[in-house]
């Protein structure tokens, strides 16, 4: 994309519909129609919701650890006696049976990642079905997501290797962020500083899949990246503005990635992955990390 | 990175790298073999691939690209069933010598007709893979471009017969680059394009005398 920053994507929505910016955008980058280019973007948004409709909850991951939570959780909402209540409650539980449908091997979208594919439909299904929007419009907001998470590869990191799980439920969750704030009708400001509150809460969190799996702790973490995306879209969309500009934020994000310990990105080692119980699962899997 | 890239790809769980990236090295192995699926393969993993691969799939991706399973078919996680099926026989090992990126696999492989190939291939993430050998020879592409791979003599000439014949059929080149073991032995030329190589100039090149194969990879990243 020609956008390097949010504050570029900004400036150029002036006069623009943040959704054409991005879609010409991509027109010009890959030499491709805008109907080609929102079509392959349907291709997109049908697979989230084809992945979603395939759920079950009798399969288990390679180490066992995951399964089946995405259906404890559905049972428990439709019981209707939730702390967050219904809407939330459908919210976590997408993200849960996606995260699950990935560490299954089932079929998902990676956005960014295939550890953090459960938060933008964790986002994205419940409203699409509450406020009974088109397909269209979904569409559109993949559109902004997309655009948000592109500024952040670019300027720091979508991978947990590199910056940490920041740079992946963070990232997803900045984007689902801004896709939320997009659907509502907030501009290209609320649209980037939804989007840095939301990597802002995220900051600091570490990759420490245990075994190195994309198990534990990254299906809960969906779960919390969704959360956090609603949250920081209505403060975005209530007026509220990130006291850093969001460019910053994502530099500052790099920094603590950069920052962070070879344990804590991805190896595997540090965090949670560290535990005695995390020690015990790899060696009982046989992975020497 | 495209917006394709950030939303997507669409793909069989757990890992992209560790997943999707090694679906795409089998399938890759599939094409530079050519004649469909092989008879019999050879895996060696290295790095992260031989440490977490099993837990990641990694192995049934690799089977399930030989097989020509795309990363999203979800005929992935029971591909070593699938193998069976086709009669393709296959076998695993794990190395500890270091591999120059860390999720790496080497598959030796031969067809129905007792064809061999040897190819190394890394996965980069986010399902993109780099081949960094094939039959011997150190060489580097992604097929994330239409790719035609020429093999041949190493004797004058060769560049000129492929790049007339793509002028003529005004197929612009984005990369090019040659490799060889020996002079005047084994050469491969590998050539980016910025479209697809038609049919006829593929079989005419194939016929030139001196030329033993020529490969074409479509450029369709998740193909």
């Amino acid at each position: 994309m020609s956008m390097e920053s949010l504050a570029e994507l900004e400036a150029a929505c002036k006069d623009q519909d943040i959704f054409d910016v991005i879609l010409n955008s991509d027109c010009v980058e890959r030499g491709v129609t805008r109907e080609e280019s929102f079509e392959k973007m349907r291709e997109v948004y049908n697979a989230i919701r084809r992945a979603a409709g395939r759920y079950n909850p009798a399969l288990r991951s390679a180490s066992g650890m995951v399964g089946g939570d995405g259906a404890k959780m559905r049972a428990y909402v439709a019981a209707g006696n939730t702390l967050c209540g219904d809407y939330i409650g459908q919210v976590i539980t997408q993200a849960l049976e996606m995260g699950e449908n990935n560490a299954c091997m089932k079929c998902i979208v990676a956005a960014p990642t295939a550890g953090s594919c459960g938060v933008l439909p964790a986002v994205l299904l419940p409203y699409q079905q509450r406020e009974e929007l088109d397909d269209d419009a979904m569409v559109r907001a993949l559109y902004v997501a997309g655009a948000i998470g592109q500024v952040i590869a670019s300027k720091a990191s979508i991978a947990g290797a590199a910056g940490g799980c920041q740079a992946e439920i963070g990232t997803a969750s900045a984007m689902a962020a801004s896709a939320l704030c997009y659907l509502c009708g907030g501009d290209a400001q609320t649209i980037c500083h939804a989007a840095a509150i939301a990597l802002k809460s995220l900051m600091g969190l570490v990759c420490d899949p245990i075994a190195g799996l994309v198990e534990v702790p990254c299906v809960k973490r969906n779960a919390s990246g969704a959360l956090i995306a609603m949250c920081s879209a209505d403060m975005a969309l209530a007026g509220i503005r990130s006291a850093v500009p969001p460019d910053e934020v994502i530099m500052a994000m790099r920094d603590v990635g950069d920052k962070m310990d070879v344990s804590l990105r991805e190896t595997g080692t540090g965090g949670v992955a560290g535990t005695p119980f995390g020690t015990k699962i790899a060696e009982e899997m046989g992975v020497e990390l | 990175m495209n917006i394709f890239d950030i939303m997507g790809p669409v793909m069989v769980g757990p890992s992209s790298s560790h997943t999707a990236g090694a679906a795409r090295i089998g399938l890759m192995a599939r094409r530079l073999l050519g004649e469909g699926t092989p008879k019999s393969a050879e895996i060696t993993l290295y790095g992260s691939f031989a440490a977490t691969g099993q837990g990641h799939g990694t192995d049934r991706a690799l089977i399930a690209g030989l097989l020509g399973m795309k990363p999203d078919d979800e005929r992935l996680s029971v591909s070593f069933e699938w193998a069976s099926a086709a009669g393709m026989t296959f076998s695993f090992m794990r190395s500890k010598l270091s591999a120059e990126h860390p999720n790496t696999a080497r598959l030796d492989v031969e067809s129905k007709s007792g064809r061999k190939l040897s190819m190394t291939a890394s996965s980069l993430g986010g399902g993109r893979i780099i081949v960094t050998e094939m039959n011997g020879l150190h060489i580097n592409f992604t097929g994330d471009l239409p790719t035609l791979i020429v093999q041949n003599v190493d004797q004058p000439g060769h560049v000129g017969d492929v790049t007339g014949m793509l002028a003529q059929a005004e197929v612009n080149i984005a990369t090019m680059h040659l490799y060889r073991n020996h002079p005047g032995g084994n050469a491969v030329m590998i050539i980016e394009t910025d479209k697809s190589v038609p049919r006829d100039v593929i079989d005419k090149l194939s016929l030139t005398d001196g030329i033993t194969r020529v490969i074409f990879i479509d450029g369709e990243r998740n193909g």
